[in-house]
């Protein structure tokens, strides 16, 4: 259902994100100083040349990367790098700041999202995106995951709804702590479940990339380990890139990990690599503590 | 001395009586300043603080009781023929020795006795003001000697003075409180006395309003019947009619302001709204009466309406015009309160704007913008001005916003200008339908307040 809406919004191909498309014939790898492999083979989202202005302040300098299917894609950087900036703009959530201004190609399964006839709500649905503070709606926990699901008309009756509230909750691992007290306001969670219940209420709409922007900044080490565990379950079924500034925490989830300074992007790679052995000198001072 | 001059010096005082206690915290520490428990101005503070707040105690109560007190003495002192006059003949007297003090016409020549009253008059008053003066000035000194002599460099200065401060602060706001309670008070007293010539029943029920009452027991004129639901039917109807207009067309507004338009237009606009606010209501009643009635009377004649040329619709209208800046901007500062995050989130999940107005915004600000429309009702009720010139003053009692209808606030005004003696019911009745008013609204008042305070828990 989701996906027809989304083919007719979008004009895109039904969604195929268990199954990705066969890859295109050759890939080119785009023009940039980025060190390491930006493209992947199957990408979801591939962006070319990204440049953010905030006014005539540019905060994203020619950023070219691709998003595959199933994989989680680390941003790590120096805090007022870009991450945040190039992470908005990749479900145009940029378009709620006035002054800002993004030039570039940033395409999903194909499609330039920034492309006139590109349906902004639709391209949201696809894309999600969890914060760093929890933002559960003051609304019980069950119209907190019913939400979604409603604008966009993803169940038919209640029954189907309860369905879709339901395993949501239970894919974002806080059902059998919520079952009982559904009606109860999604604020009076603790900070750890407020989280959990944002990525419920992301995944409630099934979009194929959820954007995480330090999920756990505002989190204790437990809940930490319990979304950390998610988001790597959840990699199953979407894509994920996450911005975080706890290397430890890059080191665990990631498969990828992109290096972003002063609105540069400096280095892609594997994570394992990068870690490991880092191409670049300003990547490798960040990562030994020399920066940042 | 005279006052004005008393308190420049107590001025000049309390400025030195800073300097000396500063100098001697820093003195008493000398090199060792470092070790001073406060601030080298907290004990300045300190001292000052000493220096003048005995002395303003003192020649408070002073001036409060002077007067009491001479004449009193000066009464006692009067030959025997005097003290046995009544209370206002007395009165009479104080006054003539007063006058003929200040050099001021007096009612008749003065005896002897009278004489050398007021030279007895006159030397108790220079006595006490030369008293005073020497009183006041030694408190203010003494004052600064205690705290000057307390000051020590392990003193806690500033602890004393936040404690002084905090108190002052107190007394400040609970004057506010006693003002408030005193009006209640006295509003109260004379209501009280209204209701012992008229049942309470039968003003709180009474489907009839005519106060005019005979003013000579040999008039023949009605007794009067103040039943005072005709007057809230006609405060209803017409705060009714403005909340239709205002609350429709403010929150909109609001909504476009907050959420829709361009900083660059919210910064001009929200402003030209806000004069709507501090248009004078006589002119809002002008516009009322002399604009919107005539033109309503016209339509209406046109649609064969028979609508009267003072009507609660003309009113209504315009008073509904005049209270859309309190809703606008009362909801559009609830609305600018929801957090961002919110809206993100709603966004983020693929949401439109109106979705996310409609589903997140509104509701999560409602409580805050019910708040809001509360406080304009209670403003829509105790509007006078433009009720007076449009809606007329039949007390009739009626539903339909095209007949003249009154108020309680036009009905004070009226009870109060006219030449009625001022403890007749007519004049009291204004008092009982003061202390309706003030219940209503006060009652509107705290329910808005409770409804904003509880939204204000709602975040965090
Ligand atoms: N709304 C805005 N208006 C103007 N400049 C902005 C805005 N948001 C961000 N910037 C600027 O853009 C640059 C990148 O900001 P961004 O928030 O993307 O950094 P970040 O890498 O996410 O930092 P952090 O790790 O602290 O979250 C910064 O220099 C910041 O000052
Ligand atoms: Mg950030």
């Amino acid at each position: 259902m989701l996906n027809q809406k989304h083919a007719v919004l979008l004009e895109s191909p039904a969604k195929t994100n268990d199954v990705p498309p066969p890859s295109p014939v050759q890939i080119q790898e785009p023009d940039t100083k980025t060190v390491g492999r930006v493209t992947v083979d199957k990408p979801i989202m591939t962006t070319r040349n990204v440049d953010v202005y905030y006014g005539d302040k540019q905060a994203i300098i020619d950023v070219s990367i691709d998003v595959a299917y199933n994989e989680v894609l680390s941003m790590i950087g120096p805090s007022g790098c870009g991450k945040s900036t190039f992470l908005r703009c990749l479900n145009r959530m940029n378009d709620t700041i006035e002054s800002a201004r993004v030039t570039g190609k940033i395409e999903l399964e194909g499609h330039d999202i920034y492309d006139k006839k590109t349906d902004v709500v639709t391209l949201r649905a696809r894309v999600g995106m969890v914060f760093q503070k929890p933002n559960p709606f003051p609304k019980s926990v069950y119209e907190n995951v019913a939400y979604g699901p409603r604008i966009h008309g993803l169940a038919r009756n209640q029954s189907e709804l309860d369905e879709i509230v339901q395993t949501s909750l239970r894919r974002a691992g806080l059902w059998d702590e919520v079952k009982d007290r559904l009606g109860q306001p999604g604020t009076g969670l603790s900070g750890g479940q407020q989280q959990r219940l944002c990525i419920a209420r992301c995944i409630a709409v099934n979009p194929d990339v959820i954007l995480m922007d330090e999920p756990c900044s505002a989190l204790d080490p437990i809940a930490t380990a319990r979304i950390e565990e998610l988001i790597d379950e959840l990699r199953q079924n979407y894509s994920i890139v996450i911005v975080t500034h706890s290397m430890q925490q890059a080191a665990r989830v990631s498969q990828r990990t992109a290096y972003f300074h002063l609105g540069d992007l400096i280095e892609v790679g594997e994570t394992a690599t990068i870690f490991t052995n880092p191409q670049d000198k300003l990547t490798e001072d960040y990562l030994t503590g020399r920066f940042g | 001395m005279s006052t004005p001059l008393l308190l420049a010096v107590l001025l000049l005082l309390t400025a030195a009586a800073f300097e000396f206690g500063r100098r001697r915290a820093l003195h008493l520490a000398g090199p060792e300043f470092r070790t001073l428990h406060s601030l080298p101005r907290y004990y300045g503070s300190f001292t000052a603080l000493w220096c003048a707040l005995p002395a303003l105690v003192l020649l408070g109560t002073w001036l409060a009781f002077e007067d009491e007190i001479i004449t009193s003495l000066v009464v006692a002192d009067l030959p025997a023929t005097y003290q046995s006059l009544s209370e206002p003949e007395l009165n009479l007297i104080i006054n003539d020795l007063r006058n003929q003090l200040s050099g001021n016409v007096v009612s008749q020549e003065l005896s002897p006795d009278m004489q050398a009253a007021a030279e007895h008059y006159g030397s108790l008053r220079a006595t006490s003001k030369a008293a005073m003066a020497v009183i006041f000035l030694s408190v203010a000194m003494l004052g600064m000697g205690l705290a000057w002599r307390k000051i020590a460099p392990n003193f806690w200065a500033r602890n004393r003075v936040e404690a002084i401060i905090k108190v002052l602060l107190i007394i400040c706001s609970t004057l506010a409180i006693f003002t408030t309670i005193g009006i209640v008070l006295s509003v109260l007293f004379e209501s009280i006395r209204f209701f012992q010539a008229v049942p309470v029943f039968d003003f709180l029920f009474g489907l009839e309003w005519s106060p005019q009452t005979a003013i000579r027991e040999d008039q023949v004129g009605s007794s009067g019947a103040f039943g005072a639901v005709p007057l809230f039917a006609g405060t209803l109807l017409i705060s009714f009619i403005a909340m239709l207009v205002a609350a429709p067309i403010g929150l909109t507004s609001a909504i476009y302001l907050s959420e829709y338009s361009h900083p660059r237009f919210r910064a001009t606009a929200k402003p030209l709204l806000e004069i709507l606010a501090g248009i004078p209501t006589v002119v809002y009643g002008f516009f009322a009466a002399l604009t919107v009635a005539p033109l309503l009377r016209n339509v209406g004649t046109y649609f064969g309406l028979d609508v009267s040329s003072e009507s609660a619709l003309a009113a209504g209208l315009v008073m509904g015009i005049m209270i859309i800046p309190f809703v606008s901007s009362i909801s559009d500062d609830v609305i600018n309160a929801v957090p961002q995050s919110l809206r993100d989130g709603s966004l983020a999940l693929g949401s439109t704007q109106s979705e996310m107005i409609r589903k997140v915004v509104l509701p999560a600000a409602l409580p805050g913008i019910v708040g809001g429309l509360l406080l304009a009702i209670s403003r829509a009720i105790g509007e006078t001005m433009i009720v007076v010139m449009a809606a007329g003053l039949a007390a009739k009692l009626t539903v339909n916003p095209l007949e003249a209808v009154t108020t309680v606030t036009v009905q004070i005004v009226t009870l109060l200008v006219g030449d009625q003696e001022f403890d007749s019911p007519k004049t009291l009745a204004a008092f009982a339908l003061g202390l309706m008013l003030f219940l209503v609204t006060l009652a509107l008042n705290v329910i808005a307040l409770y409804v904003v305070r509880k939204y204000r828990e709602q975040y965090e």
